[in-house]
């Protein structure tokens, strides 16, 4: 049976050098940041965004990202290091100062001002003309589609338009950077991936500069060029949506992003950029790349995609096992099937649905999987 | 196809009408709730409502004095006060009748009641009546009632008394209203001034605007950062600024007010200090308290918590990304905090204002005991009469202007802010 699915890779990927440091348009160089002196929320954090570019800080809550936000927005200061904004350090700059956009997570409209009055605050303070203002309000309104809203009250509109409003807030005055924090985490399912789309199309537009926080992974994958993945305080893994999904380095960034299966052992023969694994329990060997594992010996972790198993095909070389159905959910487009391999109960399989799948739960499978699919990490 | 549409009435799957159906399905839920709420009804209309009117019936009420002298009063509608300097000889005879004939108890009421329009009746009539007594009893009848009276005694002929009728006269009348505002009847029934020592009532009424206003604006000024300070500071100090704020509300009235004589007056604490530290000599002690700047200082503390709490439940909800939205979008932190913050504030504000101003303008105790002689409000009045001379109607009258007042602010408030922007909590 044939790999049914393959993550879309983006044709319009950009690539950016970001090794000429002079690309490099907002730069963090080892930011450390401590609210009590006791712990640290941000450890060592060296990050890079060229200019234009849509990064996304992804990771689950407290692992840092949005206080490295609020740092770059000038809300918390770094406890060490600093950051550039154009090769400029804006530790000192107050926040009103630093031309920084921002979409906030449950928007921040001024409830006692209209969508218009929203709109040409930031430009009023600005001290930019009347007619000027009223333009570019306009013009900004246009762009997120509610031209004739302008009028309304925040709470007369509803969430999706509150969230475009506030999208239009944060670059009607033409900041040099835009910065969201889960902007999209009150919307329901089927506006947050219209919104995406939308943000998306804005940003390749205009081509500002985005950093963009969230905890989900799809919306991450969806809108980014390169993610920057958080654990801990920690960047696990910064890098573009298919590397990330395809290569992660670890098993963090392996469980995090999309849906990952696991088998645990020990490196038992190391050969160049591969490996090969005794898995616990006897289960049998496997091999594997060599990603986050040094020598013989090591104890690891296996990541395969469930996309990448194949069922009712044996492999020439290795990795064939056989797995017993658990439980077959039906999702129409496949079919997703549980099963038990190597003492894990927890291993999925996602089976196209091609007519012709006729097993039971309880029944035995035959799985086989390409050496290059499974990821020897850290455990 | 033709659609027809049906005018009838909607039916349930039983056939009775579906209005009627849903009446009696909620009936008994509306009595349910009627009968729980209807022992506040009636406490409420006991202990608030008829009181309430009753007061405000008192305040025009003068029929008791009407009943004791109805005839005298008859007869003094035909004086014409241009024509003759007294009135008609029938005033005097039905006067003397009524006087000679009438239940002592009515008179001696109604005694009080003429001595609040003019002070001098109550003794006057006193000694009349005993010699109209003497006179009824050894059987004479007098020749000119009038002159008996002026015999009897020689204020009869002076016409200022006579001219004090003027407010008494009707059942119904505004005299009091226009006393409570130093206003009174001149000879002819209409509005005059009262005379010179007779006013009192507009400048306290002007004290206890201006008292109230000022009681207002220091609580806003004061409570506003400590209500911003409780909506922002962590839980577990606000929870501890919360108690410090609430302290007042478990310590009784009385104590309250009597520290800030302790603290305030010329021997106490605050004067002992200022000595102490050389900032004032010792003859030179500052009258702080018995005057209008202890009555600010005491109900500024002591109003505070309402100007507080308002706000506070008001400031809470408003969101600390606000303040941050608007410095990012470009506003210095003043700016943001004009723009932005203090705009959303305004329920609070409001809710905190009308609170105060409407306690204040009623206060009582505190004025009484630390205001001295100029720093009494409008309270204290109605106590003065309500306790002490026993003029109820005019009591009624105070109260119902100040109810008045209350209820125009509570309009001007509804008209410009809208009521439904208040918020208590």
């Amino acid at each position: 049976m044939t790999i049914w699915f393959r993550p879309v890779i983006q044709a319009s990927l950009q690539t950016y050098n970001m090794n000429n440091p002079s690309q490099s348009f907002v730069k963090f160089e080892k930011i450390d940041k401590s609210y009590d002196g006791e712990v640290l929320v941000v450890k060592n954090l060296n990050l890079d965004i060229a200019k234009g570019e849509f990064v996304t800080m992804l990771g689950p809550s407290g692992s840092g990202k949005t206080t490295t936000l609020m740092m770059l927005a000038g809300f918390e200061t770094p406890t060490n290091g600093e950051i550039f904004l154009d090769n400029k350090p804006i530790s000192k700059i107050p926040p009103y100062e630093r031309e920084i956009g921002m979409v906030f997570q449950n928007y921040a409209l001024f409830p006692h001002m209209t969508v218009e009055e929203n709109l040409s605050f930031p430009l009023e303070v600005r001290k930019i003309s009347k007619p000027e203002t009223k333009e570019k309000v306009q013009k900004a309104l246009d762009m997120v589609e509610l031209g004739n809203f302008g009028t309304r009250f925040p709470a007369q509109l509803s969430g999706g338009q509150q969230q475009r409003v506030a999208l239009a807030r944060a670059l009607v005055f033409e900041p040099r950077l835009v910065l969201m924090d889960e902007p999209l985490g009150a919307l329901d399912k089927n506006l947050r991936e219209q919104m995406q789309y939308e943000i998306k199309h804005i940003h390749d537009r205009i081509g500002i500069t985005v950093v963009y926080v969230t905890h989900d992974q799809s919306e991450a994958l969806t809108m980014s060029n390169r993610i920057a993945v958080f654990n801990d305080g920690v960047v696990q893994q910064l890098s573009t949506p298919d590397i990330l999904y395809e290569k992660p380095e670890n098993s963090f960034v392996a469980k995090f992003i999309g849906e990952n299966n696991t088998l645990n052992g020990v490196v038992t023969d190391v050969n160049g950029d591969t490996c090969t694994v005794e898995l616990d329990n006897g289960f049998g060997k496997v091999k594997a790349l060599k990603i986050n594992v040094n020598e013989k010996g090591d104890k690891t972790q296996l990541s395969i995609r469930p996309e990448r198993v194949t069922i009712d095909s044996t492999n020439p070389e290795s990795n064939n096992f056989e797995g017993k159905i658990q439980e077959l959910i039906y999702l129409g487009d496949h079919i997703r099937a549980r099963l038990n391999v190597c003492g894990n109960d927890e291993f999925i399989v996602k089976v196209p649905n091609e007519g012709s799948f006729s097993h039971k739960e309880g029944d035995l499978l035959n799985l086989s999987w390409n050496p290059d699919d499974v990821r020897a990490l850290d455990i | 196809m033709e659609v027809t549409i049906s005018t009838a009435e909607l039916l349930t799957t039983d056939g009775i009408p579906l209005k009627q159906s849903l009446r009696k399905a909620e009936r008994r839920n509306k009595l349910r709730a009627f009968l729980l709420v209807f022992p506040l009804l009636l406490f409420i209309f006991v202990t608030f409502v008829m009181p309430i009117g009753d007061m405000l019936l008192r305040s025009v009420d003068d029929s008791q004095i009407n009943s004791v002298f109805p005839n005298t009063f008859d007869e003094y509608k035909n004086w014409d006060k241009g024509a003759d300097e007294l009135p008609p000889e029938e005033v005097y005879k039905s006067l003397f009748f009524e006087l000679a004939n009438g239940d002592k108890r009515q008179i001696g009421k109604a005694l009080t009641r003429m001595n609040y329009a003019k002070s001098g009746w109550k003794s006057l009539i006193k000694k009349t009546t005993r010699e109209i007594k003497k006179i009824v009893k050894k059987g004479e009848e007098p020749v000119s009632y009038k002159d008996t009276f002026i015999k009897i005694n020689k204020l009869w002929a002076d016409p200022t008394y006579w001219y004090s009728f003027n407010q008494m006269v009707n059942d119904r009348s505004s005299i009091y209203y226009w006393n409570a505002i130093d206003r009174t009847f001149d000879e002819n029934g209409d509005v005059a001034m009262q005379d010179e020592k007779r006013r009192m009532y507009m400048n306290t009424w002007l004290r206890t605007f201006k008292v109230s206003i000022y009681v207002t604006i220091f609580c806003l000024i004061l409570g506003f950062p400590v209500a911003h300070l409780l909506a922002n500071l962590p839980l577990r100090y606000s929870n501890l600024l919360m108690i410090f704020v609430l302290l007042p509300f478990w310590t009784s009235l009385l104590v309250r007010t009597t520290a800030w004589i302790v603290m305030l007056q010329q021997n106490g604490v605050i004067n002992g200090i200022l000595v102490w530290l050389g900032i004032i000599s010792d003859d030179g002690r500052i009258q702080m308290v018995y005057n209008e700047t202890g009555t600010l200082i005491a109900m500024t503390q002591i109003l505070l918590p309402f100007m507080i709490l308002p706000l506070y439940s008001v400031m809470r909800v408003i969101p600390k990304s606000h303040m941050r939205a608007a410095q990012n979008l470009g506003a210095k932190p003043a700016t943001a905090f004009w723009r932005v913050y203090l705009p959303q504030t305004i329920p609070g504000i409001s809710a905190g204002g009308l609170l105060v101003f409407v306690l204040a303008i009623g206060y009582f105790i505190t004025p009484e005991l630390v205001g001295g002689k100029d720093g009494k409000l409008i309270g204290s009045w109605i106590a003065y009469h309500l306790k002490t001379t026993l003029n109820w109607g005019l009591c009624a009258a105070l109260g119902a202007i100040l109810l008045g007042i209350m209820l125009i602010f509570y309009w001007l408030y509804n008209k410009i802010v809208g009521i439904d922007n208040i918020k208590l909590g």
